[in-house]
């Protein structure tokens, strides 16, 4: 599978950006010497329902959308969902674990995205045998997808810490952790930012730290102005890491998930706006925090619950 | 008489989550960076302890700290006041 050299102007701002990653200087970037140009990002939590395979949708999209070859990756092995939220649940013929077993090659398991052509997904399994993901077969995909000339691995990462999740995060350059402003959701991110620190290759072989930030999923400014809801400041004091997105509460999120459609690309919206920035973020742009503030409304519309 | 609930604020609890989170993501930070075995330790000793004194979880403190180059580990209980004794 060669990347495909579209003549999209998306294609010639790729090469443009290309040469500049995050600001973060990293000095020692690859694992293996062709993976200089790939990124793999772990999307992970420790807790569930907080918007993980929502946010590796999203994010994986908003990348590909400018111009970025990107794979995103299901590591939750028994309960595939991120076909469902990308829309390609009846296209899924061969998944990861088939691919680490041997009964299919990686393309074959590829399944290219109808709206944007660099991106592609893969299927978790539903088998119900846990070790049927392992270190080795998951290094041996990486690589693949590396030396295919993907710029971004995208690895969504089943909830809590067990063998899913371990393998999720064990390769990443970079991870985002999901969090909702509620206290278990903070507490299993500090956890989960241990096991970053801990274990992972970059960890156990001494590299540069896994780059980690926080996505804050299902915001409420209102709540937050009325003492209800921890803020961004908040969080971010208590675990201590930066904040890459903050996604306000919204009903769009749902509807898009029905659609099959990922969110950051369901039309305008707050939440694909912040999404958005979040992506511009990954790709090392310096943005303000949007949406943090309650949207003034009239008198009427107070009223009437507009 | 409810019909007042509905004009009431809702009391702000968003002080009070970051203040227990804050101690508690600190408490388990400390943990983590220590051996693995301490919290089991810890778990083990409130065990023993509680065969013969009557002492609350909270009560117990183990540390690993460091004195003139040796690691020392550091234990306190703190026993519960006369009446129980």
């Amino acid at each position: 599978m060669t990347l495909e050299t579209t003549v999209q102007p998306q294609a010639e701002e790729d090469n443009a950006v290309r040469p500049a990653p995050a600001p973060v200087a990293d000095p020692t970037p690859s694992r293996t010497g062709a993976s200089k140009l790939t990124e793999i990002i772990v999307v992970t939590s420790g807790k569930g329902g907080v918007g993980k395979t929502t946010t590796s949708a999203s994010l994986a999209s908003g990348l590909a959308r400018r111009g970025k070859k990107v794979a995103v990756l299901d590591f939750d092995i028994g309960l595939r969902n991120l076909d469902l939220i990308m829309g390609c649940e009846r296209r899924v013929v061969y998944d990861f674990v088939n691919v680490i077993q041997g009964d299919c090659t990686l393309k074959q398991a590829l399944i290219k995205d109808k709206r944007l052509d660099s991106l592609f997904i893969l299927a978790a399994s539903q088998t119900r045998d846990k070790d049927a993901l392992n270190v080795e077969g998951v290094r041996r995909v990486l690589d693949e997808l590396i030396a295919d000339g993907f710029d971004y691995i995208v690895c969504d990462s089943p909830a809590g810490i067990e063998k899913g999740a371990h393998l999720a995060m064990y390769y990443a350059d970079r991870a985002i952790v999901v969090v909702n402003p509620e206290v278990s959701s903070v507490r299993d991110s500090d956890r989960i930012l241990g096991l970053l620190s801990s274990k992972t290759y970059r960890a156990e072989k001494g590299e540069s730290k896994v780059k980690e930030h926080l996505l804050l999923t299902r915001y409420s400014p209102r709540r937050v102005g009325t003492g209800e809801m921890m803020s961004v400041d908040d969080v971010k004091e208590i675990l201590g890491i930066d904040v890459i997105g903050v996604i306000p509460e919204s009903p769009d999120v749902l509807s898009a998930s029905n659609a099959g459609t990922p969110v950051i690309l369901a039309g305008e919206s707050e939440v694909a706006d912040a999404y958005e920035d979040a992506v511009k973020r990954l790709l090392g742009e310096d943005l303000p925090l949007r949406f943090l503030q309650e949207p003034k409304r009239g008198l009427l519309a107070r009223m009437f619950g507009g | 008489m409810d019909l007042l609930a509905l004009f009431r604020r809702k009391a702000p609890t968003a002080n009070l989550a970051k203040e227990r989170l804050r101690i508690i993501v600190a408490q388990e930070r400390s943990n983590r960076s220590g051996p693995d075995y301490l919290p089991l330790l810890r778990r083990e000793l409130f065990e023993v302890i509680k065969k013969y004194v009557n002492v609350d979880p909270d009560a117990i403190h183990v540390n690993l700290g460091k004195e003139e180059g040796q690691d020392v580990l550091e234990l306190s209980v703190a026993l519960p006041g006369a009446k129980s004794a």
